[in-house]
């Protein structure tokens, strides 16, 4: 069963960590080496590792995820706010408001299971969506966001120095978050966020919620209380979300409470569900190749594409780039839309089951008998 | 000598307009294999889960040792010691034999929930082994790695009575063990029930196949549209003339 071993799993780890620091380089050649998008591999990473624990080991689809997004958000900008442009307490702050939020809609929803799951997730998510942009202006400045400001009172702070003329960035004590080092602060917490999910997954608690999501009948005359454990699930799935939440505020600080709209929910479930729910890197993989294809497919305009199909000549080259561009620029999400179908009609278990099955497949032909059992994480 | 370790007393059920229990007692006493038989309809499979807390009855308590099973949640009432194997089997078909069998191990050792994300699997050797042994007991000890849910039906059913072996339960109930089973098959699952009743496990066991309880039984009560008609030894329900008419219709025994 477990063709994973410890000496596996570091050497994994030991991958992971290298390739997550050396991101920089190997993204150079797909354009994407700038820091920004960088940031948004390592936050998004994140919060599809944290919804995977979620959903893919224990099967309950949330579909309201965002709002712990958006409440570490918040709650990362209150930090900068009242205490310190010190990005740790931001951090903190933004982990625990939203794993107290998790509790709580945690508690209400996890009475029910399935599509009942789902849309009580959903219907909290809009709640505090819509909350987020009427009543609770006061705390989330509504439509214009929350956003820094000189006159905020950042005790800490001003404890040891005086405020600057314009607004201060968000650093960690002393170094800025801006650009790489930002980079870096988020792939350091991203290999963290790794680390303990892959802990998760090879440990007891783990193997449960996989067989909650496998026969939650027998769980119970097993023995197994499942609701405690679907309970801390999904309090830690929420303190990811939370942690890629408050990671967005710190390297750009402002909150809106369109991070928490149900289209911000939806797009976790798709990065989990392409890259491969239940694995351990799909839902990383998944995060960011939609975090690529929003970033850098949308950017292609027709006269990046017309010099691009320059050796065609002129009638077909108008052609090809006229079809082409269907699928880029604006139309970005065609693309996304027509990968993911094909995804789930062929690969249902997401792209991990692809490269699994190549996998088997290369070692056939190399002759080293059947496939192997494949892994089963 | 012998003491009562399940008591069912006065236990009355009705769903809708239909009985499917009313005033049933059953006493089980330590160590026996007692069988609960009846025509389809006799409420038996109702028992059982009123036994194991699927469903709360009317009226009426049942007792195991000295704790009271009405009204308790599925998981403490096996936390207390009773474990169940259903008509069709509950098991875990998306993980493998020896996980399937693991798990019921972990919820005997760490009890209705524990949060223990940095412990590793695979350092649990004792729970391996212990999982390991009752696979090989109810012999399916060659595919530890294979996936439960590509088990034949036969093979689902000893899965699903290794799971719960496996927690040495002081009550075993078993909701028609060989049904759907072929006759081999019957009989190895037969022994299997032989061999663990020499080691004093008490059991409840709810079968059609005369063959099977009168290998097994110790005691036998018989139930019909949700009454007790008639208890005792094998030979004295064989020989009652209301389990003639009620259940076997004069068929020959």
């Amino acid at each position: 069963m477990e063709t994973s071993s410890p000496r596996r799993d570091l050497i994994m780890l030991a991958i992971f960590i290298a390739a997550v620091l050396t991101m920089p380089l190997w993204t150079a050649p797909i354009g994407a080496n700038y820091p920004d998008l960088l940031q948004k591999f390592a936050i998004f990473g994140i919060f599809a590792i944290g919804y995977n624990l979620l959903f893919g080991l224990t099967g309950y689809l949330s579909f309201g995820h965002a709002v712990f997004l958006g409440v570490g958000s918040y709650a990362a900008v209150w930090s900068f706010k009242l205490f310190s442009m010190n990005v740790l307490p931001a951090v903190v702050m933004g982990v625990l408001f939203a794993g107290l939020f998790a509790a709580v809609i945690g508690y209400l929803s996890l009475r029910r299971s399935g599509i009942y799951f789902a849309i009580l997730t959903l219907a909290f998510a809009q709640m505090c969506y819509n909350l987020a942009y009427s009543v609770l202006t006061p705390i989330t400045n509504g439509e214009t966001g929350l956003q820094l400001a000189r006159a905020d009172p950042r005790i800490l702070d001003r404890m040891f120095f005086e405020a600057d003329v314009g607004l201060p960035l968000t650093n960690l004590f002393g170094m800025e978050m801006q650009g790489y080092s930002g980079f870096y602060f988020c792939a350091v917490l991203l290999i963290l966020a790794f680390f303990l999910s892959m802990r998760i997954f090879r440990s007891p608690f783990g193997l449960k919620l996989r067989a909650i999501k496998s026969n939650q009948v027998r769980m119970s005359y097993t023995g197994f209380h499942t609701r405690p454990y679907m309970m801390t699930v999904f309090i830690i799935s929420g303190m990811y979300a939370g942690l890629a939440g408050s990671l967005l505020a710190v390297t750009d600080p402002l909150a809106g409470a369109e991070r928490m709209q149900w289209t911000a929910s939806g797009e976790v479930v798709l990065m989990t569900i392409l890259g491969g729910a239940g694995t351990l890197i799909g839902p990383l993989l998944g995060a960011g190749i939609i975090k690529y294809f929003e970033n850098i497919f949308s950017s292609f305009n027709d006269s990046l594409l017309h010099n691009a199909f320059s050796f065609l000549p002129d009638g077909v080259q108008d052609v090809v780039v006229g079809i082409v561009s269907l699928f880029v620029g604006e139309g970005w999400q065609l693309t996304l839309g027509i990968a993911f179908m094909l995804v789930v009609i062929f690969l249902p278990g997401g792209l991990m089951e692809g490269f699994r099955r190549i996998g088997a497949l290369i070692a056939r032909r190399r002759g080293r008998g059947p496939a192997e059992e494949v892994e089963r994480p | 000598m012998s003491n009562t370790i399940l008591k069912v007393t006065n236990v009355d059920k009705t769903f809708g307009g239909l009985r499917a229990l009313s005033n049933v007692n059953l006493h089980v006493e330590q160590g026996v294999t007692h069988a609960v038989i009846g025509p389809n309809g006799a409420g038996k499979s109702t028992l059982l889960n009123v036994c194991v807390g699927r469903i709360t009855p009317d009226n009426g308590s049942v007792v195991f040792k000295d704790e009271i099973l009405t009204g308790k949640e599925p998981h403490r009432i096996n936390q207390l010691g009773v474990a169940r194997v259903f008509q069709t089997p509950e098991i875990f078909p998306e993980l493998t034999l020896l996980q399937n069998v693991m798990i019921p191990a972990l919820a005997k050792r760490e009890g209705a929930f524990r949060f223990n994300p940095f412990r590793s699997l695979l350092s649990q050797h004792e729970i391996r082994d212990e999982a390991c042994h009752t696979l090989e007991d109810v012999g399916l000890a060659d595919h530890l790695a294979m996936l439960a849910g590509t088990l034949s039906r036969g093979d689902k059913r000893r899965l699903e009575l290794a799971m719960c072996l496996v927690q040495h339960p002081g009550l075993l109930l078993l909701d028609e063990p060989t049904a759907g089973m072929s006759r081999h098959d019957t009989n190895r699952t037969i022994d299997l029930l032989q061999r663990i009743k020499e080691r004093g496990m008490t059991k409840v066991i709810i079968e059609h196949d005369m063959h099977v309880v009168f290998s097994l039984a110790d005691r036998i009560t018989v139930l019909a549209q949700g009454t007790v008609i008639c208890e005792g030894t094998p030979d004295e329900v064989r020989g009652d003339p209301r389990v003639q008419e009620a259940y076997l219709g004069g068929a020959h025994l």
